[in-house]
């Protein structure tokens, strides 16, 4: 771990500023994943700016019968919410299907939007990362990769993004809110926060620098059944192979993402218009151009088989 | 003393401490953190200065140049060891590895330095400072790659002739009315144990001492000696509590070396933590084999002819891993053909693991019996049963000195309601899970070694057992106590044990499922002669002295134990050895292992819903640690079957997966009910206490009954372990 600063900020646009005037600084919340990349040097931040005092620990209700999510509200609390519970199902068993209760009790769900990848090259800094190291290379591609990305990838990196609860978010239409050093707040959509990788693989989301999350929003409840299908070679505590949130009306209509597959939560708006037809026919245009290696083309099939899974639980 | 003929009536055998489901008496300061583990030795005194190792960045290579001035110019840097500073370095006798590289690598993350400093953090900052320049050479990496060119393995001390001939195997496999004829592989395997190799070393002139965590104390001593080239006399090890080792910590690895040059260079104690991410290339492992194992059967099922051929790779010198060994003795069969070959691969030593050879030799040759069972259209119990022996079928005039192994196979097939299981595969759903039975033998073969005890009888009457046998949570400290306690005729709480110190009476430590059943003898030894002691000391007649109840009873005669303490501590050194026993008689551990699996028959994700293991190993000296062994085995046998694999990067030379998210072993929502019984038996051959281990017969058939299972829920035979979704998504049952 190199040596840093670390400060406490009072306010967000003091974290903002804080963090955007310095090159080299990040803000930390519950720390789950940025201490442990900064022991093993792959995160290296010259100063830290701790938004734990900053509140944003709340979640209310907004006047569009929506939801706002502090962005320092736990992973624990975020699923426990009765609200969410009730009317974002696909959210809570995102979230309990993912870490620990350890980890979820510490986690927070700007943090868990801004997790990194968990591409064993990238934890290796003896290994040729893009992500980690721009223009290195890619040790992964060619690699073992079993685990990583199906779509949305690039020649540069085959990373995917492995967190759960954004996956439910993707197909609840989230929308991340954010304000920058100069006090500007945006609204960025779920679909538009993280980045495909292309040949700017450093980059993970859309968020400039000093740019602070403050909260998550959930558009009005849109019914249906819910679910979190999370496919994983141990029962717990290991990340998506490939995982399905879907909503499904009783018409048979309805939403699905999927995580485990590629930069961001994957979610087609075309393929879920062909719900009603089956899962294959999702994931035919869901994963239409994907790029599988020889280690991961089975998250085809399984995503396949996972949305079919998830259809006929629906119809029972 | 020595035990060269089947042990009769002995003081055991009363078994009103022995025997008994006692908990472990190291429990409670386990339960509070009080426990001292390695690296929680905080009383030593001393200014204790922290140690980090730097691993190597290639897989094979050479050190071109390295400069450690950024390092040393860094905060609260005192010493930094490189193979230009460490002085010349030997190897030990059981691992082959180097412990620091330079100027050749012979492997990823082998130790390139250590970096002492104040703190941990400051150590660890400052080894990324070291700058090292690499010369990489081509490497060999891919055990496939090589099997076809690798010759069968020089002799090797453990795991017997790399290469038996018995009858005539082709002529009677050619023969053979129905025959199987597969590969199976197993990869590369972690021992992944809870507390890491850590070690403090503390100089004292000449002398070192080291709190450290290993299996052997004495091939510790042993092994430390040859690599610093300093007399055994001048070292002391202390493994007072080991937090896991599974044979990963069975003698000296690069903490221990490194924090004693560490120690050292900086004149200071050093605290050397292993980390997570070394682990796995740094240290040894289960290495990857592949099994090719044909049958040839009559259509009765018994077995004319066994071939089990194992390919595996190593560091130069090293060994296989000797998957052959249970095939030896399993099953019957009068032409048998066992081959081990052997190549040169630049990765992380192999070396022991649980059960080494027994655990991934079963993987294939059990689920090579399955498939054998499904072509002769028997059941896969009966195929065990018709294929007991109750003969060495190598050696047919040396029995076995006990075999319940069809005992295991009727109890357990009966506890498991087998008698339910699915006729043919794929047949039976519960909701959307396939549910599938399997079930495999266990062997394991039961070693027992010369080891000695010290006894003290204090004033008090209380009774003081010294011995460096360790406890890596096993239960070690409970079974010797169990043992002084029965001999000596007094209660648990009147014993102590004290493990884990070089400077006590060796044993063959914890390894190779010899532990338990030698470090007993070796405390029955040492009682007996206290007990003669006693019996001297107090005018009594020896034939027919009881030591009971605390006290000691003759001829209507009742003393009290401490009273021959009376006038001071009364102390007995002794140790057992072993005569041809163990030649004239086979003995083994004999087991069975039942499991249901369901199948999701969407995704393929397999969940084990009930395991069952029987268990035949002599006298069980305490059904609670000795159930607490085998639930830990089974546990082991479910991330075997279904997940554990390091991957191999054949490209760099690594195992890619060098953490414990990378390297998946099972978590509690993995692990099902575990049931376990035990054979009611006793082995007079073994020692006194007529007891084996249990340990590792635990684990051997556990993964291929799961895979088993596996096949019969789907359909899908899966010769590749882990059985992973990918591997036979597509090949499941259609979709209804």
């Amino acid at each position: 771990m190199k040596a840093f600063t670390y400060e406490r900020a009072k306010d967000a646009g003091a974290a903002a500023r804080a963090v955007a005037g310095r090159p080299g600084a990040k803000f930390i919340a519950g720390g789950t994943n940025l201490l442990d990349l900064m022991k093993i040097e792959v995160e290296t931040p010259t100063h830290l700016v701790d938004v734990q005092d900053l509140g944003f620990d709340t979640i209310v209700k907004t006047a569009d019968g929506g939801l706002r999510i502090g962005a320092l509200v736990t992973n624990t609390n975020l699923a426990a919410d009765a609200r969410v519970r009730r009317d974002y199902g696909v959210l809570t068993r995102a979230i309990v299907a993912g870490a620990s209760g350890q980890l979820r009790n510490k986690a927070s769900t700007a943090g868990n939007l801004l997790q990194r990848t968990r591409c064993p090259y990238f934890y290796d800094t003896n290994m040729a990362c893009n992500k980690r190291r721009p223009g290195s290379g890619c040790a992964a591609i060619g690699g073992y990769s079993r685990q990583l990305g199906v779509i949305g990838v690039s020649t540069s990196c085959i990373a995917t993004f492995p967190g759960d609860m954004a996956v439910a978010m993707r197909v609840l239409d989230a929308v991340v809110e954010t304000v920058d050093a100069t006090g500007a707040r945006r609204a960025i959509p779920i679909a538009d926060f993280h980045r495909l990788w292309g040949d700017r693989p450093d980059l993970d989301t859309v968020l400039k620098p000093g740019e602070l999350i403050t909260a998550v929003t959930l558009p009005r409840p849109i019914g249906g059944k819910h679910f979190y299908e999370k496919v994983r070679d141990r029962a717990s505590y290991a990340y998506a192979l490939v995982s399905v949130a879907a909503v499904i009306q009783p018409d048979g209509t309805g939403r699905v993402a999927f995580g485990g597959v590629a930069p961001r939560p994957w979610r087609v708006e075309a393929a879920d218009a062909l719900l009603p037809q089956g899962a294959a026919a999702v994931t035919a245009r869901a994963f239409r151009g994907a790029t599988p290696t020889e280690d991961n083309g089975f998250k085809l099939p399984l995503a396949t088989r996972a949305l079919a899974s998830v259809i006929a639980q629906a119809k029972a | 003393m020595k035990f060269d003929t089947p042990a009769g009536t002995t003081p055991i055998d009363r078994q009103t401490v022995i025997g008994r489901p006692h908990p472990r008496v190291e429990g409670p300061l386990k339960t509070t953190g009080t426990a001292t583990y390695a690296a929680e030795h905080h009383d030593l005194g001393g200014d204790i200065a922290y140690g980090y190792i730097l691993g190597a960045a290639i897989g094979k290579g050479r050190i071109a140049a390295i400069d450690t001035s950024a390092a040393d110019a860094a905060p609260g840097v005192r010493a930094i060891v490189t193979y230009r500073t460490a002085g010349p370095l030997g190897v030990g006798q059981f691992y082959v590895q180097r412990m620091l590289a330079g100027p050749a690598v012979d492997h990823y993350h082998q130790a390139v330095a250590v970096v002492v400093a104040d703190t941990f953090e400051q150590a660890r900052a400052a080894s990324a400072l070291i700058r090292v320049d690499y010369a990489r050479t081509t490497g060999s990496f891919d055990l496939s790659a090589q099997k076809a060119d690798a010759p069968i393995a020089p002799k090797e001390p453990f795991g017997g002739p790399s290469q038996i001939v018995v009858g005539d195997f082709d002529r009677a496999f050619a023969a053979a009315p129905v025959t199987l004829d597969e590969t199976y592989t197993v990869p590369d395997q972690a021992h992944a144990m809870m507390e890491p190799h850590a070690t403090i070393a503390r100089w004292d002139g000449d002398l070192l001492t080291c709190w450290t965590s290993i299996q052997q104390m004495n091939w510790g001593v042993r092994d430390l000696a040859r690599i610093l080239g300093i007399p055994k006399a001048n070292i002391r090890l202390r493994s007072p509590y080991i937090g896991g080792g599974f044979g990963g910590k069975g003698t000296v690895q690069s903490d221990l070396v490194l924090a004693a040059l560490a120690a050292r260079a900086a004149g200071r104690p050093v605290k050397l933590v292993l980390q997570r991410t070394l682990m796995f290339n740094n240290t040894i492992h289960r290495p990857k084999t592949i099994q090719r194992v044909r049958l040839g059967a009559g259509r009765d099922g018994r077995l004319t002819a066994i071939g089990h051929d194992n390919w595996s790779g190593n560091l130069a010198g090293g060994r296989t891993e000797p998957s052959t060994i249970p095939t030896r003795l399993l099953y019957r069969g009068e032409n048998r053909l066992l081959r081990r070959y052997l190549t040169t691969l630049d990765l992380a030593e192999g070396n022991a693991m649980r059960a080494p050879g027994e655990a991934p030799g079963m993987m294939a040759l059990e689920m090579a019996m399955d498939e054998l069972a499904e072509r002769l259209g028997m059941d896969p119990v009966d195929l065990r049963i018709a294929n007991d022996t109750a003969v060495d079928p190598e050696k047919p005039g040396r029995p076995f000195s006990t075999r319940a192994f069809v005992e295991c196979l009727r109890t357990g097939a009966d506890r498991f309601g087998w008698s339910k299981r699915p006729g043919s595969p794929a047949s039976r759903r519960d909701g959307d899970w396939l549910i599938g039975f399997g079930m495999a033998s266990a062997i394991r073969g039961a070693p027992i070694a010369k080891a000695g005890a010290r006894v003290r009888l204090e004033r008090s009457g209380r009774v003081i057992v010294e011995t460096d046998k360790t406890d890596l949570g096993t239960g070690s400290y409970t079974i010797v106590a169990q043992t002084a306690a029965e001999m000596m005729g007094v209660p648990l709480d009147r014993v102590e044990a004290r493990l884990g110190d070089s400077s006590f009476p060796e044993t063959p430590g914890s390894g190779g499922q010899m532990g338990a059943a030698s470090v007993t003898a070796g405390v029955y030894a040492a009682c007996a002669k206290l007990r003669d002691i006693v019996v001297q000391r107090l005018g009594f007649e020896r034939d027919d002295v009881v030591f009971a109840d605390g006290e000691v009873r003759s001829a209507g005669r009742t003393v009290s134990l401490a009273s021959a303490a009376r006038l001071g501590e009364l102390v007995a050194e002794d140790s057992m050895e072993y005569g041809d026993l163990s030649q004239r008689f086979a003995q083994q551990t004999f087991g069975a292992h039942f499991a249901e699996v369901g199948v999701d028959r969407y995704t393929g994700v397999v969940r084990v819903r009930r395991l069952l293991a029987v268990c035949a190993a002599g006298r069980i000296l305490n059904p609670v640690t000795a159930r607490s062994q085998v639930i830990g085995g089974m546990t082991m046998g479910i991330g075997a079957a279904l997940m554990e694999e390091m991957a191999v990067d054949t490209r760099f030379g690594l195992f890619v997966n060098h953490d414990l998210a990378g390297y998946e072993v099972p978590v509690h929502a993995d692990v099902p009910h575990l049931d376990v019984a035990f054979i009611d038996e006793v082995d007079p051959t073994m020692s006194p206490l007529k007891a084996k281990g249990v340990g590792e017969l635990g684990l051997t058939g556990v993964a291929p009954a799961i895979a088993n299972a596996v096949y019969n829920a789907t359909g899908v035979r899966v010769r590749d372990y882990p059985i992973t979704l990918d591997k036979y998504l597509t090949r499941l049952p259609e979709l209804t």
